[in-house]
């Protein structure tokens, strides 16, 4: 009785389509899986509102286009010097595309993921089985390159992941599409530090699709730091997946303001007792730029700890959006989670959309969640003004400390400062605009 | 401290079969045909005797249904619904326009007052204290079969009937309101139950009018293969006030049964409409054989400024409850608010949570919704709060909590808060949590029992609840509260 409705595919599904059949011959490795994702993405098509996951993004309205994907331009792509952090070692991906500078000696072990993948001693879906997640599924179908970082046992070191999606100065294209994975292995007691950058062409609509998959050995620390400045006009889709073993810890802060549309989702799964997570979220949006962050945490064993803090600061138009998801299997007793999305909203048009969620299994377990979401206060506007600031810059004063507390976890001295300094440099903008 | 005591007697003295209004009713019943088609939409108007706009209304709700497809996205797990293997009308035979109680069916009558339900109004003046008096339209199958204190109520200008009958007396009221807030084209549930509603109550307060009484209704399903439909529609003109109760139970069968009800508030300038539910169907056996599915559509629409509505809910049976009352803040300085307390033990399902719509300035609303999970059920808190462009200065607050009793059972909590105004204000939190052992230990080591303790303690975790209940609601719900726990403790 009830009809069924069909989808009209969109130009961009059906581009979609055409280009994974022209390519698919020259894509490295992995071709099951490849299909497997690609017939998911025949079957459903991009995700619409309708989408749970995606009900704040509609990635089926926001993807108008498939573009091609580019290689690396001749010239060889640099990240900019706008963040400073200590010296230590810089992996480039020009395009998705790992380059290795040659006089760089790292003490861990890098491969190129297209010759891991060519060799079968690397999955594309290892981490994602159970999520079939559209936005990695589009990520398993195209990407070509990336790494594979092995990290030895009880090691301590740090890395930058410098990705940049640029074109030839000459090149005159609209719009292209860079996809790469990287997947990190670390081993038992190792300290990592993973700066990872995201830059590109200010002046294409490009569509970016970058995974890193974290796994994490026994008592391995790692602290992960992504910060997104892409171009103004990009599409930025990325995924972080991680996987925690038996007392490790990470912690990993998303510091977003790139993008006109910028989607990062977090996976994390406890394989181990008493893992300890710590996921961040700073953004700061303005126009009518779009930026979502996605999370879902899963305590699948017992005597997990996760903490969440996620802060966003949208301007003029701007939307923002929080979806996370603390999921405790049953048995997983002892869980502790604690969430939170605070929102400041600075513009009139601007909007928030909040959708904390547990989802509980198990019954001797401690979890919580907060969001909130509203203008800056004017009483504290009014003791700063009292006190001679101009509103503006009272503004700027409480939206630094409102953001501050987020960066409190960036070890690195110099990074947290140039973060913070990237705050300051959008306030700034804000006020001569 | 009495209450709590006599909480755990209440528990000790029922069977482990706890639920005590399984009873059958064995009274003729005058029944549709099976299966839903235009003919019984029509069979069904022609028995309420309806004008012709209500008919007409009703088959475009219907052919409009046959369009829609049934909604999966919440997080209860159910067979198939065959909607061609239910009656859609059921009434108890000779029930036509009683004049009296005493023309009432006194096997009905039996039934009410097994269920603690007073239909005699003597009986209640005759009380000592008269000033608990309530109203009572008791609902059976597809018709309400009496009305009580309608004289009195009539005399402050109070309109309180069975719907079917509004549609005769007051139809310029009913055609006015009637689907206005659940429009027909709403839901796949709500578009069903326009078309083949049965009956339910119409209430009307006139302006300035303080309801002098609690206006209840009491709904019963008794038939096999029935699906129930109300619709129950509330209006508060400008500056009056009233407070509704409503109350439901069915038998034990090993079917499942549907009841899918659409309640319409309409508070205008200044009124305020409080709304209470005590929900009790059946909720099936331990096995999760049997049980009520509750798909009901109930929302308000704060139309008039400075109109406030609030629903206050206690659920405790059914096998799947899916419901949302929800408020539409659309007058300025308009306040809703939602209490909620929803217990889901043995096989039980419950999705169910609010929408706060603020859609003008100076707009309020408050959540407080306080789940608990035990045996192996499921139990969802999903709740909307949104802010639009125009709704400048709009405040909530919602908190929601969540205990667990037990290892096997689930408390899941999926707000969705949405601001598109900078100067809205939202705050949200949630948790969800066992009994602490501190706190028990805290309690037995001052000389309770653990079931006393936990019986304590879980009074104390819906306690925020139970204060916005009607005294008489607010004891039986305390009972409630335990019977549904019973057997989990321990």
């Amino acid at each position: 009785m009830a009809p069924t409705v069909v989808q009209m595919r969109t130009p961009a599904e059906t581009a979609l389509i055409e280009r994974f059949e022209a390519e698919k011959a020259g894509l490295p490795g992995a071709a099951a899986e490849r299909a497997a994702a690609f017939e998911r993405l025949k079957a459903k098509g991009l995700p619409s509102k309708r989408v749970e996951a995606y009900h704040y993004t509609d990635l089926r309205a926001l993807m108008r286009q498939a573009p091609e994907a580019i290689l690396p331009p001749n010239t060889y792509l640099m990240p900019s010097d706008r963040i400073c952090i200590e010296a230590i070692p810089t992996i480039m991906f020009g395009n998705g595309k790992m380059q290795l500078a040659q006089d760089i000696a790292l003490p861990i072990s890098v491969r190129a993921i297209g010759d891991a993948l060519e060799s079968g001693s690397v999955t594309l879906n290892s981490a994602f089985v159970k999520l079939s997640d559209p936005v990695v599924d589009l990520n398993t179908i195209f990407c070509r390159d990336g790494a594979l970082l092995e990290v030895p046992g009880g090691s301590k070191l740090s890395v930058h992941l410098a990705f940049v999606d640029d074109l030839d100065e000459l090149d005159t294209k609209e719009t292209f599409s860079v996809s790469s994975r990287v997947i990190i292995n670390v081993g038992a007691g190792a300290e990592l530090l993973v700066y990872e950058s995201h830059e590109g062409s200010q002046r294409s609509r490009y569509q970016s699709n970058h995974v890193v998959e974290l796994i994490l050995g026994e008592g391995a620390k790692v602290e992960h730091i992504r910060v997104n400045t892409a171009g103004n006009e990009a599409l930025v889709l990325s995924t972080l997946a991680a996987s925690l073993a038996a007392e490790a810890e990470l912690m990993s802060l998303n510091f977003s303001m790139g993008g006109a549309v910028a989607r990062h989702q977090s996976f994390i799964t406890y394989a181990g007792e008493n893992a300890k997570l710590d996921l961040r979220g700073a953004t700061m949006i303005r126009g009518r730029q779009h930026c979502d962050n996605t999370l879902v945490v899963d305590h699948a064993v017992p005597h997990g700890t996760s903490r969440e803090l996620f802060r966003t600061v949208a301007d003029d138009e701007a939307h923002g959006v929080f979806q996370g998801k603390i999921i405790v299997r049953p048995h997983a007793q002892k869980t502790d989670g604690q969430m939170a999305s605070n929102a400041l909203l600075l513009g009139d048009e601007a909007a928030m959309s909040n959708k904390p969620e547990l989802e509980i299994f198990a019954d001797d377990v401690v979890c919580a969640h907060g969001a909130t979401c509203g203008a800056l206060e004017e009483s504290q506007l009014f003791y700063l003004m009292a006190r001679g600031l101009p509103r503006v810059e009272a503004e700027a004063l409480l939206v630094e400390a409102f953001l501050g507390e987020v960066l409190e976890a960036v070890s690195d001295e110099t990074l947290r400062d140039s973060l913070a300094m990237l705050i300051s440099e959008w306030l700034a903008a804000r006020q001569a605009a | 401290m009495a209450a709590v005591k006599e909480t755990v007697e209440t528990v000790k003295t029922i069977d482990v079969d706890q639920y005590k209004y399984g009873f059958v009713t064995d009274i003729e019943s005058e029944l549709a045909p099976k299966g839903l088609n235009e003919d019984i939409v029509r069979y069904i108007s022609a028995k309420k005797d309806e004008p012709a706009w209500l008919l007409e209304w009703r088959l475009e709700a219907f052919r409009r249904w046959q369009t829609m497809i049934e909604p999966t996205w919440s997080r209860v797990h159910y067979p198939a619904i065959d909607f061609q293997d239910l009656h859609y009308y059921s009434a108890p035979k000779n029930t036509a326009g009683p004049k009296s109680l005493d023309e009432v069916d006194p096997e009905l009558l039996r039934t009410y007052e097994k269920l603690g339900i007073p239909l005699r109004e003597q009986e209640i003046l005759a009380g000592v204290e008269p000033k608990n008096r309530v109203a009572v339209d008791a609902v059976f199958d597809s018709v309400s079969v009496v009305t009580t204190f309608k004289e009195e109520l009539k005399k402050a200008g109070v309109i309180f009937c069975p719907i079917s009958e509004a549609v005769r007396e007051h139809p310029e009221l009913v055609q006015k309101y009637l689907g206005t807030v659940v429009p027909t084209t709403d839901n796949f549930y709500a578009t069903l139950n326009s078309a083949v509603f049965s009956d339910g109550s119409f209430v009307y307060i006139p302006p300035g009018v303080r309801c002098p009484m609690e206006l209840s209704t009491y709904f019963r399903i008794n038939e096999q293969k029935t699906g129930q439909f109300e619709r129950t529609l509330i209006i508060a003109d400008a500056g009056s006030y009233v407070s509704y109760l409503e109350g439901c139970t069915a038998p034990k069968r090993d079917e499942n049964q549907l009841h899918a009800a659409v309640v319409e508030l309409i508070a205008l300038d200044d009124a305020e409409i409080k709304y209470s539910t005590v929900q009790n169907w059946y909720p099936g056996d331990s096995e999760g054989k049997g049980g009520i599915y509750n798909f009901v559509t109930k929302r308000g629409d704060c139309r008039g400024a400075r109109s406030k509505i609030s629903w206050t809910q206690v659920e405790t049976g059914s096998a799947i409850t899916w419901k949302y009352p929800s408020c539409i803040l659309r007058g300025e300085g308009s306040s809703g608010e939602f209490y909620s307390i929803a217990i889901s033990n043995g096989m039980q399902q419950v999705d169910s949570g609010t929408k706060m719509i603020h859609l003008g300035k100076n707009t309020t609303s408050k959540i407080i919704a306080k789940g608990i999970a035990a045996g192996k059920s499921d139990n969802t808190y999903r709740g909307q709060v949104s802010a639009h462009r125009k709704a400048t200065g709009a405040r909530n607050f919602t908190n929601c909590d969540s205990l667990l009793i037990g290892q096997e059972c689930g408390a899941h909590t999926i707000p969705y808060i949405e601001s598109k105004n900078a100067s809205a204000v939202f705050e949200h939190e949630a948790t969800t949590s066992k009994i602490a052992e501190d706190q028990l230990f805290y309690c037995m080591q001052r000389g309770l029992d653990e079931e006393e303790a936990v019986a304590l303690i879980v009074n104390g975790f819906v306690k925020d609840v139970l204060q916005q209940l009607p005294m008489e609601f607010a004891v039986e719900a305390q009972k409630l509260i335990a019977i549904s726990l019973e057997g989990s403790v321990g």
